[in-house]
């Protein structure tokens, strides 16, 4: 069973929901991210997703673009984000996504791909802008290497495609919790429960709900209803905003443990 | 080669390029997008209306003229100039804005939004807003906006907003990305108008198909004028690439007839001194399609240079990389330099002032003219140049 799997059957026999947490590797420099990444595990996050940055980042808002641009300066490629995540991986067991825009992974090539990552300690990758359509061969050598593959599922995404999605994954499935770019927002598309239980009635993969959720009343509003909760933006404009400073660690640990409390199902309001 | 008239397949290939790239939430919208142009095609209305569109307002058909002072001085080939310059908004972009607006009318939705990296199309995009009453809204780069400001104030004079785009080179990539996020985000009641032969399917599709009106009047025009003959090659310049298809798409099965893109040469050969897709690319996915893209060796989109803002762009459109694969077509590039020269002697010699893009169509002509006695080349002259009329002044000093 994949450490992904595992987390998902400890977190149901548990108080908790599971907590996914969005960071951009080599933001604001490659030498940071495992420190930043320890610390968000010891607030509380469940999985951590390690973004590849990329140019043209046209599903992120301004947030993850600004970290992207950060990452990039600093010399961040897609063998940086590996050799980061070998990094975390001799210091924590915690499920580790890596999440890539699909032309960094094209030029690397899927084989090299799926065999380094795997080789780092890697146990899924989303592909962003690799719609399921076009993913055999991708999907082929995800298998063949043991990791899983993660799909998006939008509120406008049809029953059908909900099967096909949830056939193609495993691991869990993510939600987008409305249509757009990611960012935080200050209040839950009106769209997102109910796209959780559309999929819920043909899935049996574990859900996990993002774009849009940051404060801790989102985490309280949605755990009754999915497995996790994804934050990205919340974290990457705390380490945007702060990059720099010698307490990061500790704040980004503060900030998952105020976002994980509020994923705690005995004190969410339903 | 006949079969290559028939491409894309349902997925949106041709070959192994082209596809739908594109995160999960725009695949309900374009997928609706499709449906709304499958029942178009196939309903007579919407192309009665089409076409009466282009003859009323734009202005079609264009003639192709023969350009005998230009030939004569070049002293080789017969060169035939397609008017596109002479259309409503002064390019062939709107062929395709007027196609679009009647699907965003059909869809039902009340806004625009459109890239713009020469401001043609987003000229043509605020044209058909003001015509069919559609908000508008057209994502620029700032470098663009610079270098093309009379377009700026003219899609604002229709009623347009242009916002202006900070990323990157500030130029057409960083506009589309921008555009396409204001697309996930507004979709429901706002169409994305792609202006060139780009991007997931079916835009490349719908793109060429509204500009292969192109390539059908020249075809018809040339028989009509040179006793049912066809011409020996056609020249287009490459942006993305829809005034290039459009031209070259009805002529796929004439074997006999050549095609030759011009990409931008820019100022000089090594990566972000040109938008030379084929020469310095390699197959990759940029906004949507699997084309080829100029990128370093970690898979990040590279920047280019143009002094034309209209191929100042990443990658190509995936038709036109397909045509070169299979041998159809080939493709070639122009400097900035060749394409100023070419300004100056077809303004001079022919009364014509070409855009800047049509410009790099001209210089390859001018290059090839005098080695091809007795044969004909069709050019098409995608825009007219008042646009570019500052970056002139600014380039030719000895003319002030
Ligand atoms: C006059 C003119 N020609 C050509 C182009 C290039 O686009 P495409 O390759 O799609 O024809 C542009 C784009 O702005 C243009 O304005």
């Amino acid at each position: 069973m994949s450490r992904i799997s595992k987390t998902f059957e400890q977190l149901n026999t548990g108080r908790s929901r599971g907590l996914v947490v969005y960071l951009t590797g080599g933001d604001p420099h490659p030498d940071r991210t495992v420190d930043f990444v320890l610390a968000l595990e010891k607030g509380g996050a469940d999985i951590v997703e390690l973004g590849v940055p990329f140019s043209d980042p046209v599903a992120d808002g301004p947030v993850i673009q600004c970290a992207s641009e950060r990452s990039l300066q600093a010399g961040t490629n897609l063998a940086g984000v590996l050799d980061i995540l070998r990094r975390i991986r001799e210091r924590s067991d915690i499920p580790l996504v890596i999440f890539s825009y699909l032309n960094p992974v094209l030029r690397y090539g899927f084989e090299k791909f799926t065999e380094d990552a795997a080789t780092a300690g890697a146990d899924g990758a989303l592909l962003t802008d690799l719609n399921v359509d076009e993913a055999g061969a991708y999907m082929e050598q995800m298998e063949h290497r043991g990791l899983d593959p993660v799909f998006l599922i939008a509120p406008t995404t049809s029953l059908e495609r909900i099967k096909t999605l949830s056939q193609s994954s495993r691991g869990f499935l993510y939600l987008v919790s409305r249509t757009g770019v990611t960012g935080e927002q200050k209040s839950i598309s009106e769209r997102a429960i109910p796209l959780v239980e559309r999929v819920r009635s043909v899935s049996k993969l574990p859900l996990a709900l993002g774009f849009g959720l940051s404060e801790r009343k989102h985490m309280e509003e949605v755990a009754p209803h999915v497995d996790a909760a994804v934050v990205g933006s919340a974290v990457v404009r705390m380490i945007g905003d702060q990059g720099d400073e010698k307490s990061l660690p500790s704040r980004l640990t503060a900030l998952c443990a105020e976002l994980k409390a509020g994923l705690r199902l005995d004190t969410s309001t339903v | 080669m006949a079969a290559s008239s028939t491409l894309p397949d349902d997925r949106g290939r041709f070959g192994r390029f082209g596809g739908r790239y594109v995160p999960e939430s725009l695949i309900a919208p374009i997928e609706e997008l499709e449906e709304t142009y499958n029942k178009a095609v196939g309903d007579e209305s919407f192309s009665e209306e089409l076409s009466s569109l282009l003859r009323e307002y734009a202005g079609r058909p264009t003639s192709l003229y023969y350009a005998s002072r230009l030939t004569e001085r070049l002293g080789g080939a017969r060169i035939y100039l397609k008017r596109e310059d002479l259309l409503h908004t002064g390019a062939h972009k709107i062929n395709n804005c007027l196609g679009q607006a009647l699907l965003a009318r059909r869809m039902g939705k009340k806004r625009i939004i459109a890239e713009t990296g020469a401001g043609q199309h987003g000229v043509a995009s605020a044209t058909v807003a003001a015509l069919f009453g559609f908000e508008c809204c057209v994502y620029m780069g700032e470098e663009d906006m610079r270098r093309q400001a009379l377009n700026v104030f003219r899609m604002r004079l229709l009623g347009a907003q242009v916002i202006g785009v900070k990323a990157g080179s500030r130029t057409l990539k960083e506009a589309i990305s921008e555009a396409m996020r204001d697309w996930v985000t507004n979709f429901e009641h706002t169409y994305y108008l792609l202006g060139s032969a780009l991007g997931p399917h079916p835009y490349p599709l719908i793109v060429r198909d509204f500009q292969t009106v192109i390539g059908r009047e020249t075809r018809a025009q040339f028989k009509e004028m040179e006793e049912g003959e066809l011409p020996d090659a056609l020249i287009a310049c490459v942006g993305g690439g829809s005034n290039a298809i459009g031209l070259f798409h009805p002529f796929l099965s004439d074997e006999n007839v050549r095609m030759i893109g011009v990409e931008a040469g820019g100022r000089g050969s090594n990566l972000g001194d040109h938008a030379s897709r084929f020469e310095g690319g390699l197959p990759g996915v940029l906004h949507g399609t699997y084309s080829y893209v100029l990128q370093d060796d970690d898979g990040q989109i590279a920047l280019t240079h143009s002094v034309s803002a209209g191929l100042d762009y990443a990658s190509v459109g995936p038709e036109h990389a397909w045509l070169r694969e299979s041998g159809r077509a080939e493709y070639v590039s122009c400097s900035d330099e060749e394409a100023l020269e070419a300004v100056r002697l077809l303004s001079r010699l022919e009364g014509i002032i070409p855009a800047l893009e049509s410009a790099h169509a001209v210089a390859e002509a001018i290059k090839r003219a005098p080695k091809a006695s007795g044969q004909t080349l069709v050019v098409n002259l995608s825009g007219r140049g008042d646009k570019d009329i500052g970056i002139y002044r600014e380039k030719m000093p000895d003319l002030e």
